[in-house]
């Protein structure tokens, strides 16, 4: 029985696995499909591969090169956000784009295009990619950039690691004075007010998110807390902040999650800023990073793990689509503490199954109950569908291969990319009924 | 800046440990069997920061090449001042006990060629009246159990050597660091069914190189095997002699 675990930790499957530490050794020869596996942050099955083998790429960790003048970072692509971060900071360079959570690998973070914050303004993460290696079961190693073999690169950012194992890669890193970020927190009564905001901060501020409240209903309906950000000067003082060990150590009991907890933690989360809005300087990684304080907090769901639901839909004058997920959510009664929101900007995506296109994106957890979870997904997943939206494969674990077929028109330009020796458990799972 | 001459510098943990010596500046000589990989450790820690970064491809046990190796480190970075050695094989035990060959093949290895380096390093050291020691045992070399008594035989036979080495050195000027690491996540181990005792390859380097920069004696990582091992010291023969673990 593998350990290897999706971060949803669900589904659970049986699978081999084997490292990968050096870059110049071969990929295994063996009778069951490939996947790469980083560190495993994926929530449904976009990192698993039942039955068949992972190729576990945490040994892939090493620098190549690093230029300190043009802030271009050469490393294998088993290098973490967070390495990168530890390493690059202290000299004056910042990820160009990231997502959630450091803790994951630069190949993982090109296979899913991550997003984060800024993402109106900078776009994806692949687009900040200059090239990488790609290892092919063949044996073939490709160097792929937006120039040279600019297919197999547009199949291979968001492509899943389905096209073979990505070796190193080559990215320009962003500029900074220090590692302080200046924030603005503003609370906000409805969803009506949160757009107003945002329209007002895309000027100022290159991050933005908002924390939403996916339990209140009626006249608070999509209240929250906005969360605006820039990268501070280094002469501004920040505190380090406080390294505790903080984890959840074991799996909290099945009824730890429910309406009632969720409620009084969503009303003392809004009530807790008591101004209207507040601005403060702080380390980058409380902004970025608050969920990664916590180890393992994916184990406050319970050993049945949790379902993460990322859509995208188009916006409009009244905003009518992210409302109407919005409502249906709130009507479940099942939604979790953890939920966010943000409007995507112009930027095209450069991978042919990117998810971020222009509209508003809403993300968060449910935790798994089972059959009534999964039939709220599915109706969530159809309502996004009839929406002209599209849901977020990394966080995947249910899309119908219809409506995989729906939120990514180009998937059969990108299938025939896909290395004849890889696989994945959602990559099987989508293509299930298909001729 | 340390001038440190690493033998087994691929091995996951001392590539660990070399990250921190290579953001402190330092300059690194690696010696290991594989020249490839060599040189992907050394472009690693010349971006960390190293200031020089020299590789030889050498087969460890190679008892006629090892005062060549030591002139050519001496001849590259000067007179070094640090030694970290972490190599070793982990064997078969069924094997070992199965054929001879095999058991003296994981001796040799882990501990007569060791002796061999530490026998030159230590005089060198001991004339110059400065230096660091530090070498890479196993919490398994603190008892012999069924499942793998040849491998902690020989780093059992280490640990008694470098009690010893430190002894006689101590009053010389020299540190001799014995580090003892519990399980740890790398491909020596790949194969075993990881358990929650199971620790990160990266919070064991940083323990390597604390330990190596504070000249520390007798060093568990992570700190709780020491413990551990205290435990299963006390236990009586004829209790343990029928344990299985």
């Amino acid at each position: 029985m593998s350990q290897y675990l999706s971060w949803g930790r669900l589904p659970r499957v049986d699978q081999k696995a084997v490292h990968f530490n050096w870059r110049h050794q071969p990929l295994p020869q063996t009778a069951e499909f490939l996947l790469p596996y980083g560190l495993g942050r994926s929530y449904g099955d976009s990192c698993l591969n039942q039955d068949n083998m992972l190729v576990l790429t945490g040994g892939l960790n090493r620098l190549i090169s690093f230029n300190q003048e043009s802030g271009v970072l050469r490393c294998e692509a088993g290098v973490s956000l967070e390495q990168i971060l530890e390493f690059a900071v202290p000299k004056g360079w910042f990820l160009p784009v990231t997502p959630g959570t450091k803790f994951v690998t630069v190949g993982g973070a090109i296979a899913n295009d991550v997003h984060g914050k800024n993402h109106h303004g900078t776009g994806t993460f692949g687009r900040h990619i200059l090239s990488f290696e790609l290892l092919r079961s063949d044996g073939e190693r490709l160097v792929c950039s937006p120039n040279s073999q600019t297919d197999l690169f547009r199949a291979t950012v968001a492509g899943l690691g389905l096209t073979g194992l990505i070796v190193w890669v080559e990215l320009q890193l962003l500029p900074v004075e220090g590692p302080g970020v200046e924030v603005e927190n503003i609370k906000f009564a409805n969803f009506d007010h949160f757009f107003e905001i945002s329209k007002d901060s895309d000027r100022d501020y290159p991050y933005t998110v908002a924390w939403l409240d996916c339990v209140s209903a009626g006249s608070s309906l999509g209240r929250g807390i906005f969360m605006r950000g820039r990268h501070a000067r280094s002469a501004d003082r920040i505190k380090e902040p406080l390294k505790l060990p903080l984890t959840v150590p074991f799996d909290f009991p099945g009824w730890f999650l429910n309406k009632a907890t969720v409620k009084a933690f969503n009303c003392f989360y809004y009530g807790k800023q008591r101004s209207e809005a507040r601005k403060f300087r702080c380390h980058y990684n409380p902004f970025f990073y608050p969920l990664d304080a916590v180890a393992n907090w994916n184990r406050i769901y319970g050993r049945r793990g949790l379902f993460q639901f990322q859509c995208v839909v188009p916006s409009s004058s009244d905003q009518r689509a992210i409302k109407t997920v919005l409502q249906a959510i709130v009507n479940s009664g099942r939604a979790s503490f953890l939920a966010v929101v943000k409007e995507f900007g112009e930027i095209e995506s450069p991978g042919l199954l990117s998810f971020p296109r222009p509209g508003v994106t809403l993300c968060l957890d449910f935790a798994n109950q089972g059959q009534v979870s999964m039939r709220l997904i599915k109706d969530l997943e159809h309502l996004v569908r009839s929406l002209d939206g599209a849901l977020y494969p990394a966080k995947d674990a249910c899309m119908d291969p219809d409506s995989f077929r729906a939120f990514y028109p180009s998937w059969r330009r990108f299938a025939k990319f896909v290395d004849p020796r890889f696989s994945s458990s959602f990559w099987r799972r989508v293509n299930r009924e298909s001729e | 800046m340390r001038k440190l001459l690493v033998l087994g510098a691929t091995s996951t943990i001392v590539s660990e440990a070399l990250k921190h010596f290579a953001a402190s500046g330092d300059a690194l000589f690696l010696v290991a069997r594989d020249r490839a990989k060599l040189l992907v450790v050394r472009d690693d820690l010349l971006v960390r920061g190293a200031s020089q970064v020299e590789v030889l491809e050498l087969d460890l046990c190679d008892y006629s090449r090892q005062a060549w190796a030591l002139e050519q480190a001496q001849a590259a970075l000067g007179d070094i001042d640090h030694v970290i050695i972490g190599y070793g094989v982990l064997g078969d035990q069924p094997s070992a006990e199965r054929e001879f060959e095999h058991a003296r093949q994981i001796i040799d290895v882990n501990f007569c060629s060791v002796v061999s380096w530490l026998t030159r390093i230590s005089n060198l050291f001991e004339e110059s009246g400065a230096g660091v020691i530090a070498v890479i045992g196993s919490v398994a070399g603190d008892r012999g159990r069924a499942v793998n008594y040849v491998y902690g035989a020989s780093k059992g036979a280490l640990d008694i050597f470098l009690s010893g080495l430190r002894n006689r050195l101590a009053k010389k000027g020299v540190a001799v660091v014995t580090i003892k690491p519990g399980f740890v996540k790398t491909p020596m181990t790949a194969h075993l069914e990881q358990g929650a005792l199971f620790a990160e390859a990266v919070v064991v380097g940083e323990g390597v190189f604390q330990s190596i920069v504070k000249k520390k004696d007798l060093v568990y990582l992570p700190w709780f095997w020491r413990y551990i091992m205290l435990l299963i010291k006390i236990i009586p023969e004829s209790v343990f002699k029928r344990l299985r673990i």
